[in-house]
């Protein structure tokens, strides 16, 4: 089932004329013999913010993981830029343009903040000079690493590591970011932080996926939401026709 | 536990048991020897799979076991008179306990590769130990002794002939199996297993893991010694080659290509691989090579293709020659 | 009893120029262990290897220096190949098959190798011929060259490690092999690198060495037992520590030498070996028990 039809069952807006720049369309993921992923679709616009909804263990981070390249689909497709990167190894995927930041941060502990920043910085076909500007422009997101760029990255708080990953998924330029669960933990005051880092990267024509159980956060943020319940997406809406209060939200988010 | 194919498995028991008493009796000198020797090494393999196979800890120190197995007996038979093949047992028995002991010690602190290197290190320990305590273990050039009679004293006594010794070999080396089988088959077998499917879990279900390690680890040393015993009292010398980390390596080898946890499989596998030993010298000869154009193989060690072919089986063929039957035979 | 202070620090010094090549082949064998956790049993046949092509290109050259260099090359190479062929089907599978692998490649090299250069002790010549006098002694120019020449190769290495781009990548490859493949890094051809370089260390220290002792079949085996203790003692995967452990380790056998056999002094390593299992089993010298 293509990701359009998909969409349509949801009872999804048609999608502009162009091509999305992701779609995925129908995959299912075994761990073991667990069978997690049930025919996950879903889309994602260029620039556009997206939230996928769910309660903890319904598949919204193998989702990214899926698309990330880090778990490979046994059916259906992950097509990026028209491109069909399922089976592909997880650093031609970022390669491509997808950065992923993933639920534990996960940034390199005993490498400083500069050295997490390299792990992107230093590519093939980035000169010294744009990865000069490149750093500066992420530093200008983030001063706080600035301040911080000969530290280990163990040695960084929660809030700041979060900041790290963000950083470190940026370097590679992405066309999207793939975002676990990025205010989970945190104070509210680096909640707001995230929310005008995902603003910043809507602006600068990023698109971002965004798994999150913080409604309010995900509804502000994103233009549209999908919801997904036991492996599958359940239902897709427009962010701006919910309110926080919604039933939808409260029966596939509600304990 | 219920047991679903005893007649079965009774009766490929039985008819191996059976081929195996008549071999001496048939089989030139050389082959019976050959047969005798795959025994004892497979005693030791299947020492070795109790904890590779049903415990998950890989060794690479029995040859320390069968060393001192071998040592303990030597010792018996030179220092005792009459020398008694029960006090050689006895002796090679505490010797390879005392060994078991201070390994299992170490066993409980240290998981997975860290054990697997430290037994190899271990092993090489008492090599070195051996070698260099020339005054006790004779050094470099072992020890030699004669072999004792079986005898039960006040009752008979009738000395080794290469037939009854060879009986006397399958009898305890039968007799391991069925006791090793009855131990793996039983609530502690199947702790050990547990223990081997997921360590975490056991411990939290609430069993002392380090308790029942300990025991494996003594368990596996006893039957390693009690092979060195045999291995001591056939060939009647003891040398510290037996206790270079290579013969644990081979050990580990036949578990691999007989299948491990099976118990019977390590002792398919040492017959695999020594008999592919001995064709293997044979036909890396100029004899059979200059035939087929192949001279410049002559000479080449059969542990070349015989290393080959044991890479090959971990990496397509991990489950061993009988790794098929595993469930079959444990149960 | 009285031991003269000269055969003390005759003693120490052999142990730092002992402890260095040492050190040289365990880094090879920790760097592996720490970014794809294998236990690279073949190392010492890594090792046997690269001195006999050190003693093959001696013989068609007669210059030692380019058989070091040709030695490093070539064995890299060969261990990357060895890696890619044997050890990459096994990723994923439980860590101890590449233990058993590496068991039987070291098996295959070794028999190969008595096969193909029989069973006689070759010779390398010192390259550095000469004695200076140290406390009325004459001690040989080439141990000090050695001992250099492996701190340089180490440091090397460490400078490598903690620059450049590739450094960054294997650091990170290390530490957390997923998310280094999801920032982009070549992973794969960086695991085949460490190996490689990994190979290249061992194949050095056995050209280095090989004027010490002779070059045969089975020089492989002594060096790996004892780079297992220098790794375990240092701490799996820490450069630092195998560097550390390796020199006091043969500075314990050195001084123990002037006592007992040099056979006996190897007691020494593995006394050490068991007080670290004891009192500190992640490693002497890692900072934190992980």
């Amino acid at each position: 089932m293509s990701a359009r039809a998909a969409m349509a069952e949801g009872g999804a807006p048609a999608q502009a004329r162009t091509e999305p720049l992701l779609a995925v369309a129908g995959i299912h993921t075994y761990y073991g013999k667990s069978h997690i992923l049930h025919g996950v679709s879903l889309e994602v616009g260029r620039g556009e913010v997206v939230g996928l909804l769910g309660r903890n263990g319904v598949g919204k981070s193998t989702t990214l993981k899926a698309i990330a390249g880090l778990v490979h689909p046994s059916a259906g497709e992950v097509v990026f830029e028209g491109r069909s990167i399922g089976r592909l190894a997880s650093h031609r995927v970022a390669r491509l343009g997808i950065g992923y930041v993933p639920e534990d941060r996960r940034i390199f502990p005993l490498l400083s903040v500069l050295e997490n920043l390299r792990t992107g910085l230093d590519r093939h076909g980035v000169d010294k000079a744009k990865r000069s500007r490149l750093l500066d422009k992420v530093y200008s997101y983030f001063p706080i690493l600035a301040e911080r760029r000969n530290q280990r990255g163990g040695t960084l708080s929660g809030g700041e590591q979060q900041m790290l990953a963000i950083a470190r998924a940026m370097t590679l330029e992405p066309k999207i970011v793939l975002l676990d669960e990025p205010t989970e933990g945190l104070m509210p005051r680096m909640v707001s932080q995230i929310a005008e880092i995902v603003g910043a990267l809507r602006d600068e024509g990023v698109a971002v996926l965004l798994v999150e159980q913080n409604v309010p956060l995900t509804l502000a943020a994103s233009r549209r939401v999908y919801f997904i319940e036991k492996g599958e997406v359940r239902h897709h809406a427009m962010a701006a026709e919910l309110q926080v209060n919604d039933p939808v939200i409260h029966q596939y988010l509600g304990v | 536990m219920s047991r679903k194919h005893p007649v079965a498995f009774w009766l490929v028991f039985a008819t191996a048991i059976v081929l195996l008493v008549i071999a001496p009796l048939v089989l030139p000198e050389f082959w019976r020897r050959f047969v005798t020797e795959v025994l004892i090494w497979g005693l030791l393999a299947m020492s070795s799979d109790l904890l590779i196979g049903y415990t998950g800890m890989v060794s690479f120190g029995h040859s320390a076991f069968f060393g001192l197995g071998m040592y303990g007996a030597a010792a018996a038979l030179l220092t005792t008179h009459p020398a008694s093949l029960w006090v050689a047992l006895l002796y090679g028995l505490i010797a390879a306990a005392g060994v078991a002991a201070f390994v299992a010690y170490f066993s409980t602190r240290l998981r997975d590769i860290y054990f697997a290197i430290t037994t190899l290190i271990f092993s090489q320990i008492f090599y070195v130990i051996i070698f260099t305590s020339t005054a006790w273990t004779g050094g470099e050039n072992g020890l030699t002794f004669d072999q004792p009679a079986l005898a039960i004293p006040g009752l008979f006594s009738v000395d080794f002939t290469p037939q009854i010794l060879h009986w006397f070999v399958l009898a305890v080396v039968a007799g391991s199996y069925l006791l090793l089988r009855r131990i793996t088959q039983s609530p502690f077998g199947m702790v050990l297993q547990s223990i081997r499917e997921n360590e975490a879990r056991t411990r939290a279900i609430g069993y002392p893991v380090e308790r029942y390690k300990i025991v494996s680890v003594m368990l596996s040393g006893l039957f390693a010694g009690l092979a060195g015993v045999l291995y001591a009292i056939q060939n009647q010398f003891a040398a510290p080659d037996f206790v270079f980390f290579l013969i644990s390596g081979q050990t580990v080898i036949y578990n691999v290509i007989g299948g491990v946890g099976t118990l019977v499989g390590p002792i398919v596998g040492a017959g695999f691989f020594l008999l592919l030993s001995e064709a293997f010298s044979r036909l890396f000869t100029a004899k059979y090579l200059d035939p087929i154009g192949l001279h410049a193989l002559a000479g080449m060690s059969y542990l070349v293709p015989l290393g080959v072919i044991f890479i090959l089986m971990v990496i397509f063929m991990p489950q061993g020659l009988l790794g098929f039957a595993r469930r079959w035979l444990n149960r | 009893m009285e031991i003269p202070l000269d055969q003390i620090l005759i003693q120490t010094i052999n142990g730092i120029v002992t402890g260095l090549i040492l050190a040289l082949v365990a880094s090879g064998l920790t760097l592996i262990f720490g970014i794809m956790e294998v236990v690279n049993f073949a190392h010492g046949e890594l090792l046997m290897l690269g001195a006999y092509v050190g003693v093959v290109t001696l013989s068609l050259t007669g210059d030692f220096w380019l058989a070091l260099i040709s030695a490093t090359v070539l064995i890299a190479i060969f261990g990357a190949l060895m890696y890619l062929v044997t050890l990459r089907p096994l990723i994923g599978r439980d860590p101890l098959t590449t233990i058993l692998a590496t068991f039987g490649l070291s098996l295959v090299l070794q028999n190969y190798a008595l096969w193909q250069f029989g069973a006689v002790s070759r010779k390398i010549p010192e390259p550095i011929v000469g004695h200076f006098n140290l406390f009325h002694l004459d001690y040989p120019w080439y141990r000090v060259a050695v001992a250099l020449l492996s701190a340089a190769i180490i440091g090397g290495f460490w400078l490598f490690l903690k620059r450049g781009t590739w450094g960054i990548w294997i650091r990170a490859t290390t530490q957390d092999r997923v998310m280094a493949q999801a920032m982009g890094i070549p992973v794969p051809w960086v695991l085949a690198g460490v190996f490689a370089i990994g190979s290249g260390m061992a194949a050095a220290s056995g050209v280095l060495f090989a004027p010490f002792g002779g070059v045969d079949s089975t020089m492989g085996l002594n060096w790996i037992l004892r780079a297992f203790i220098v790794v375990v003692v240092g701490g799996m995967g820490s450069l630092a520590g195998s560097v550390l452990a390796a020199i006091l380790i043969s500075l314990l056998e050195a001084y123990a030498s002037l006592w007992v056999s040099p056979a006996q002094a190897v007691i020494v390593s593995f006394v050490v070996l068991i007080l670290t299992l004891l009192v500190r089993p992640t490693g002497l010298f890692v900072a934190t028990p992980k």
